[in-house]
């Protein structure tokens, strides 16, 4: 038993094996949060550093509510009042952190790889918060925890991910973790918002919806990145909504019992209307609480795997 | 360092009891000796609490929750009455948890009812340094404030870490810290074997 790394830098290589005894410990998280006290002492007395280059609202409330829920001590770092505006460099700046005695990091970054980065220069745990369009693995672990949750196993299961695959580490997490659970996997987007590997992943590559949603047992709608889309990677937002918007007319295609997911913000009006984001099939909000305990199932399996320097000390 | 050192030594102690422990394992109590502690023991909680009213059991997983379902059982027979049951894990409350290497997998805490104001049963199968004990107070006291909490076990084996002491125990069994207790039930290890308590001497060097 355990995981077989110390680190959580993607679901990409990850093992059935230890992805199921995340998403199994996950559960008992989920109940700690239907208890009247939502604390338990397990990580009493270790230190986490929450270090966000990137913004981010949800993700990071998820995470320190998860550390506070374990009864560790969280710091939160971001960049914007750092001496990162005084130009101190990313090692400089977290092996000073570091020295301060801190026992794991959870990191967003717009660069893919700094978690990766992080583990080659400090000897703590290093979760990814998401970095650049590589990888976000909690949210595909809080993604698939959901779906099993609903549906009991993911064996099997067709989930659709619509919109910018392209840019997003949403997408990737969830295609890796999702095809070694054993579900099937398809991807609909603007060709310009497909990622040029698509086929590698494994997956159904679709580039109209309509087609895409027959026989779909779980819609997982991307954002679309209205910041990134001055680029010109479609014609017009309308457009987008015409083509690749979930409507009503376009929920007929699903298999019975269909669910709907966004891992948020939701562009209501973009990629889905608000009608579909607030049924009873949309487990939006389910997602956010289940987040919350997915992230509590990392912290604390990955918490005491200690880097071989510091156990050969 | 020394910490480290002589972690490193009880696993190997652990290994070692393991081998020499199959040829000498002594039986203490067989099936029907353990369903005449528990029907005892469920006596002892009625005369205590004055019958079932607000009682309700707390087992400790895995072969606490076991003997608390008996319990329960045995309790309706007697008494006529069904009480509240529930389960606890208690890893997430160790006091070990941040020193250990591999995290242990958890399993299910269900306690479904409200425990203000009840008299709590905890139900263990065995109670050593009392340790699991102090954690699964600390978890039950999480889930609100009961009016009583109290103890039973199916062994005491004695070396307590802890000022704990159980008030209902099945068996006194005086052990060396090297001998293996172990507990044999059929919900747990298999039908096909009878319910047992046996104990395997270890080594005298401690």
């Amino acid at each position: 038993m355990g995981l077989a790394s110390r680190h959580l830098l993607g679901l990409e290589g990850v093992s059935a094996e230890d992805l199921t005894e995340i998403l199994d410990t996950s559960v008992i998280f989920r109940e700690i949060l239907e208890r009247p006290i939502k604390k338990v002492p397990t990580l009493r007395g270790l230190t986490v550093l929450n270090l966000f280059y990137e913004s981010s609202t949800r993700t990071r409330i998820s995470f320190e509510l998860a550390e506070k829920r374990l009864s560790a001590d969280t710091i939160n770092f971001s960049a914007s009042t750092s001496s990162v505006s005084e130009g101190e460099s990313l090692r400089d700046t977290v092996q000073n952190i570091e020295a301060m005695k801190i026992d794991m990091v959870v990191v967003r970054h717009k660069s893919a790889g700094t978690p990766y980065f992080l583990t080659q220069c400090l000897n703590s745990n290093i979760i990814n918060a998401g970095d650049g369009a590589h990888e976000h693995p909690t949210q595909g672990l809080l993604d698939m925890f959901t779906i099993r949750q609903k549906y009991g196993s993911l064996k099997g299961l067709r989930v659709l991910l619509v919109g910018d695959i392209k840019h997003s580490r949403v997408a990737r997490s969830n295609i890796w973790g999702l095809k070694t659970m054993g579900a099937d996997v398809a991807i609909c987007g603007p060709s310009t918002l497909l990622p040029y590997e698509a086929e590698r992943f494994g997956v159904d590559v679709y580039t109209n919806l309509n087609e895409a949603l027959e026989g779909v047992d779980v819609v997982n709608i991307l954002r679309i990145q209205l910041e990134r889309q001055q680029t010109g990677m479609f014609p017009s937002q309308r457009e987008y909504t015409h083509l690749f918007g979930l409507s009503n007319e376009r929920l007929k295609r699903l298999n019975k019992n269909f669910t709907i997911m966004h891992p948020g913000p939701i562009n209501r009006g973009v990629e889905i209307t608000s009608e579909i984001a607030d049924s009873n099939s949309s487990v939006v909000l389910e997602q956010v609480t289940n987040g919350q305990a997915v992230r509590m199932a990392v912290l604390y399996l990955l918490s005491g795997k200690k880097s071989v320097t510091e156990e050969n000390e | 360092m020394d910490e480290k050192s002589t972690k490193k030594k009880t696993v190997k102690n652990k290994v070692a009891n393991k081998k020499s422990a199959s040829k000498k394992a002594e039986l203490f109590l067989d099936g029907a000796g353990v369903s005449r502690a528990l029907t005892r023991i469920a006596h002892e909680i009625l005369e205590h609490n004055r019958g079932a009213e607000n009682v309700a059991l707390v087992g400790v997983l895995t072969r606490g929750a076991t003997l608390a379902k008996r319990l329960q059982k045995l309790i309706e027979q007697i008494e006529g009455a069904k009480v509240e049951l529930g389960m606890m894990d208690i890893n997430l409350y160790r006091d070990d948890a941040t020193t250990r290497l591999e995290q242990p997998v958890i399993q299910r805490t269900d306690i479904l009812f409200d425990v203000v104001d009840k008299n709590i049963v905890l139900v263990d199968d065995v109670l050593y340094t009392g340790r699991t004990i102090r954690a699964a107070i600390e978890q039950l006291i999480d889930f609100g404030r009961p009016s009583s909490i109290q103890l039973a076990v199916l062994v005491d084996r004695g070396h307590r870490e802890l000022p704990i002491r159980a008030d209902y125990v099945g068996k006194n069994i005086p052990t060396n810290r090297t001998d293996r207790v172990s507990v044999r039930l059929k919900e747990d290890d298999g039908q096909d074997g009878e319910d047992s308590i046996s104990i395997e001497r270890g080594s005298s060097k401690n």
